[in-house]
């Protein structure tokens, strides 16, 4: 094959000002930050919330929760994106409309639709693991709040919630994880994270391997960093004695 | 690598005796196309009027009609009356990676002859000569690429106007916000949702994505072409006898004026699948490239 | 919002359907058996091949799937060519189709080694208490148990994939979705061609996943 390999490429200009390609990883891996941990704070507030709702005696609350679930859970991803990205908008108020579709900069809002669709998407996935993190408690546990009197915001408050917190610690772990690589299909809305960034400089190089080589590299050093903190963060707050043996 | 390093003088050599009057056994694509008794063209899904998908699974446009004309020589060359065709949509981003890999054996859709991409694959003579304008609302009072100062700009990732943009703003200093969207298409509707005020690429596309619009009416090209680029079939590098064969099947319809109808269909009569007309008469530098075929960048 | 023309559009649509179906049964099949192999390889005494088993498995579970489609697209062709000196013609349904299976199989084997692990030891002991080889009992005696018990995760699994293959869209394969935001941007009509989509891949995976929680309930006995 008539393929050049070129590992310096890396540090090569792009032709673009003074820019190397490495600075485009750079702001690739910045941007990738950004998404994720903003999206990750939308789930896991949405997610608990939802969570909790749907664990409640209340038909009316735990039924939007559910609804919520089922719908975000069985649209695909990409669907979804493009939903927000490109059909919202055109329902906005006029006035929001102008602010979002030409005031802002077109990488911030992209980023706000992504932030907002990978938020409510692992919101469903967050929602289930509180659920289930929830209702794997023995149920001794809520009769016995009751049995102390506790109204059913007091049981959740100071004895349901701070236990299943820390059971979910591990799937949340996971989710967490998926927040990262889901939020690659930014890329293909032009958001440039770390994907866009790889595929803009095998592009602009013709250097597609050693492009694609070095995204990889990030995305697993990432994940592997995560897993590493996460399993020192579960360590600290497991409570001995109960139940699972949290990851491996 | 070390295979082509081998194939490389027996390439070399196959040229040589096919221009002795002997039939040589053929090589590298054309020994593909005829082991496997298809041709695969590449072609873009949304580069109007030149490759994209009208209906059906079929691609149209003005290059895969000469693509046709080349897929006829190859028929005769290899005496296979019966060769299949197969069409393998690619991107901007894809069409070099699957040329190389053999996933397509040529593209003809609209890829701009360049030195970096010629490092990597082999053009055929020029098919189109275009130049690098910009698409706006009538009313936007953008008249040149000056007026787009701090302004949102798109462009279709992995193209020349990309780059260009790319390039301008960081030299001017004009503090655009560029967007790369996936596709021409996806360009297109950046633009119509009032994402953007502009919308960069090459004019004969610019043309095409005013067809498609909503109200053709409202939208205009305009600015001064920011470099003049020429169109190629692209063909793996190092293939001579394909590409010697794709060159005269291209030039064939030149010398014998066919381009002509070929070039009326798709730029001066309504096309599919709207039927609107992109009403883009045959520019002089068109004229000058069918008079003297060349496999060249651009000069600019 | 004109949703008419949704209907002359339908025999293109329903095409990129069939691709996604096709492309998702395949890859399903594909990825469990590759992912049981690996679980088998994972839960073997021998360290390097359940070291190995470990490794694939991190290595596909660490990175997008986008990312992993975008190589197999790119690279597979590309490392066939060099190692058997020809073009091999790899199309894009194939590669997808190999980057799905081997993405998916990391995911099947952690399903199918903790269903192999829910099967009580003494079934094994007595297994080869009758004389049998390590592939009988794994064949008749824990495989089939196993699997009866993972049914539900495995399917669930299985309608995550059918929505992932969306992901093809990247690479420009013509599935269900790209079929979609094809039509709907050549006639103009982007907004209902996508929400059509939605609503389709909405009602086909939700009836799926009905589907898996009344096996659930029939399976557990």
């Amino acid at each position: 094959m008539n393929y050049n390999w070129d590992w310096n490429i890396f540090f090569k200009s792009t032709g673009i000002g003074n820019e190397i390609y490495l600075d485009w990883y750079i702001t690739g891996l910045g941007w990738t930050l950004a998404l994720a941990l903003a999206a990750w704070l939308v789930a896991l507030l949405l997610g608990g919330l939802l969570g909790v709702m749907r664990t409640l005696p209340n038909k009316w609350l735990s039924g939007i929760a559910t609804c919520y679930v089922e719908l975000f859970r069985n649209v695909p991803l990409l669907v979804q994106l493009f939903i927000w990205y490109f059909v919202v908008p055109d329902y906005l108020p006029e006035s929001v409309q102008i602010w979002f579709k030409q005031d802002l900069n077109p990488a911030v809002s992209a980023y706000i639709s992504v932030v907002v669709c990978l938020g409510l998407f692992t919101a469903a996935r967050v929602c289930e693991q509180v659920r289930t993190g929830i209702q794997a408690l023995p149920k001794g546990q809520s009769n016995a709040a009751q049995a102390v009197g506790f109204t059913v915001a007091q049981s959740y408050r100071y004895v349901l919630l701070p236990q299943a917190f820390r059971v979910v610690i591990p799937p949340l772990t996971s989710e967490f994880l998926n927040v990262f690589k889901n939020s690659s299909v930014a890329s293909l809305i032009g958001l440039m994270e770390i994907l866009a960034q790889a595929k803009q400089t095998a592009e602009f190089s013709a250097n597609i391997f050693e492009a694609f080589t070095l995204a990889t590299l990030i995305y697993f050093t990432l994940n592997m960093s995560i897993m590493k903190v996460m399993s020192i963060v579960e360590k600290r707050v497991r409570i001995p004695g109960l139940m699972v043996e949290g990851g491996k | 690598m070390p295979h082509t390093l081998r194939l490389l003088p027996l390439a070399l050599a196959c040229t040589l005796l096919s221009t002795s009057a002997m039939a040589a056994e053929p090589t590298g694509t054309l020994k593909k196309i005829r082991d496997s008794g298809t041709i695969v063209l590449g072609h873009r899904d949304s580069a109007i009027p030149f490759a994209y998908l009208a209906g059906g699974k079929q691609p149209v446009g003005y290059s895969l009609d000469l693509a046709q004309h080349v897929v006829d020589a190859v028929k005769k060359e290899l005496n296979m009356p019966n060769l299949k065709v197969r069409y393998n949509m690619v991107t901007g981003q894809t069409r070099i990676p699957l040329l190389q890999n053999g996933t397509v054996d040529i593209e003809c859709g609209a890829t701009t002859n360049n030195v970096e991409r010629q490092r990597q694959v082999d053009f055929s003579v020029g098919i189109f000569e275009i130049g690098t304008r910009l698409l706006v609302k009538k009313d936007s009072g953008i008249k040149d690429f000056a007026d787009l100062k701090g302004k949102n700009v798109v462009v279709s990732a992995g193209t020349t106007g990309e780059r260009l943009m790319r390039i301008m703003n960081a030299n001017q200093k004009l503090g655009m916000n560029i967007v790369a969207a996936k596709d021409n298409g996806e360009s297109f509707l950046m633009l119509e949702s009032g994402r953007v005020a502009a919308f960069m690429t090459d004019d004969a596309m610019l043309y095409g994505e005013r067809a498609k619009a909503r109200n053709p009416a409202e939208w205009v090209v305009v600015g001064k072409p920011q470099s003049s680029e020429i169109y190629g079939c692209m063909m793996r590098k190092g293939d001579a006898p394909f590409k010697a064969l794709v060159d005269k099947a291209i030039v064939n319809t030149y010398k014998s004026g066919q381009i002509n109808a070929i070039y009326d269909k798709w730029f001066m009569r309504p096309i599919p699948p709207k039927n609107l007309n992109l009403g883009f008469p045959m520019s002089p530098e068109f004229k000058a490239l069918i008079a003297k075929p060349s496999d060249k960048p651009a000069a600019s | 919002m004109d949703f008419s023309q949704i209907i002359p559009a339908l025999p293109d649509l329903m095409d990129g359907m069939w691709l996604t179906l096709k492309l998702m049964v395949m890859a399903v099949v594909g990825g469990v058996v590759l992912g049981t192999v690996l679980a088998l390889l994972r839960l073997s005494s021998n360290p390097v091949l359940s070291g190995l088993a470990k490794a694939y498995v991190n290595i596909f579970r660490s990175v997008p799937l986008l990312l992993v489609i975008i190589w197999f697209y790119l690279a597979v062709p590309m490392l066939l060519n060099w190692i058997t000196g020809e073009f091999v013609a790899v199309g894009a349904f194939t590669s997808c189709l190999v980057a799905f299976m081997m993405f998916e199989a990391a995911y099947y084997c952690e399903i199918v080694r903790a269903g192999i692990q829910s099967i009580a030891k003494g079934q094994v002991n007595a297994a080869y208490a009758l004389g049998m080889t390590y592939g009988q009992a794994m064949r008749l005696v824990v495989l089939p148990q196993a699997f009866r018990k993972m049914m539900p995760l495995l399917l669930q699994q299985s309608i995550i994939l059918f929505q992932d293959t969306s992901l093809v869209y990247a690479v420009g394969l013509m599935d269900f979705l790209s079929s979609a935001r094809s039509r709907g941007d050549i006639l103009g009509l982007p907004h209902e061609f996508l929400l059509f989509a939605g609503l389709i891949y909405f009602v086909v995976s939700f009836a799926a996943s009905r589907g898996v929680k009344h096996l659930q309930k029939r399976l557990a006995v």
